[in-house]
């Protein structure tokens, strides 16, 4: 597979997530939101080297395109198994951001499912924001 | 046997090496591998020189991958170069659009090996 790589479920904690590189995949249709993915540095770097067949993922435009390409394939595969959204929802090419000190608002009210799990000691969260 | 001469096109330089990566331990001895962030690239790549595969993405800026198969069509020499789209979306609209304008098929992200084997062999057979 792409990455091949397992991520342990940890318990929701209502903890926000952190980490100094977030990608995002927008939604837009009959589901408007995005989906992001944020965790360290360290944890983006690892599933980029993954993803690069073991190869050192050392630049960082490589690990930010590596890990928006993974959130690309999570919005991707989410959409395909709602029914009728496959169709009726496009989704943005990936967003990364470098940093961690930044706040997402939102111009309409959104619902937001947060998903907490770990990669070799490292938290990455896999987040839903989706426009009500 | 000769070996082929591929193009890639995806915005994503990690896929392009995945792609690349996953063609080779299908077992295609590939020779030359070219590559393009996008649609546009592709077809000044395509206008330059002969390919015997191209395999590109369907979500990509600039000009996107049904886009890119459009224009591919309206090019003498891409006459019968088969064109195997990338997608993660799953949309089956999407999916046929793209057969209809000429692609000989896609692989979803996540693919395997395997899979890009069983898409991608039996369209070579001509070309080899």
């Amino acid at each position: 597979m792409m990455a091949g790589a397992r991520l342990e479920p940890l318990p929701m904690s209502g903890e926000d997530p952190v980490g100094d590189r977030t990608a995002m995949v927008g939604m837009a249709g009959a589901l408007c939101g995005m989906i992001t993915i944020r965790c360290s540095s360290a944890a983006a770097a690892k599933l980029a080297s993954l993803m690069l067949d073991g190869t050192a993922a050392e630049s960082p435009s490589t690990v930010g395109d590596a890990l928006g390409e993974l959130c690309n394939m999570v919005a991707g595969n989410f959409k395909s198994k709602i029914s009728n959204l496959a169709d009726h929802c496009m989704l943005s090419v990936p967003t990364v951001i470098s940093g961690g000190d930044y706040y997402l608002q939102a111009t309409s009210p959104t619902e937001s499912f947060q998903l907490p799990l770990k990669y070799e000691g490292e938290r990455v969260w896999i987040a839903l924001t989706v426009h009500e | 046997m000769r070996k082929i001469r591929v193009l890639i096109v995806d915005d994503s330089s990690v896929m392009r090496k995945i792609v690349e990566r996953s063609l080779r331990q299908a077992g295609l001895d590939l020779g030359e591998v070219l590559e393009a962030s996008n649609g546009a690239e592709g077809l000044a790549e395509v206008q330059k020189g002969a390919f015997d595969l191209i395999l590109s993405d369907i979500n990509m800026p600039a000009m996107d991958g049904l886009e890119f198969l459009k224009n591919l069509a309206g090019l003498e020499c891409a006459k019968g170069v088969p064109v195997v789209m990338i997608t993660t979306e799953g949309s089956e609209a999407r999916v046929v659009e793209a057969l209809s304008a000429g692609a000989k098929g896609y692989l979803r992200k996540p693919f395997t090996p395997e899979q890009v084997k069983e898409r991608v062999t039996p369209l070579l057979v001509g070309a080899l």
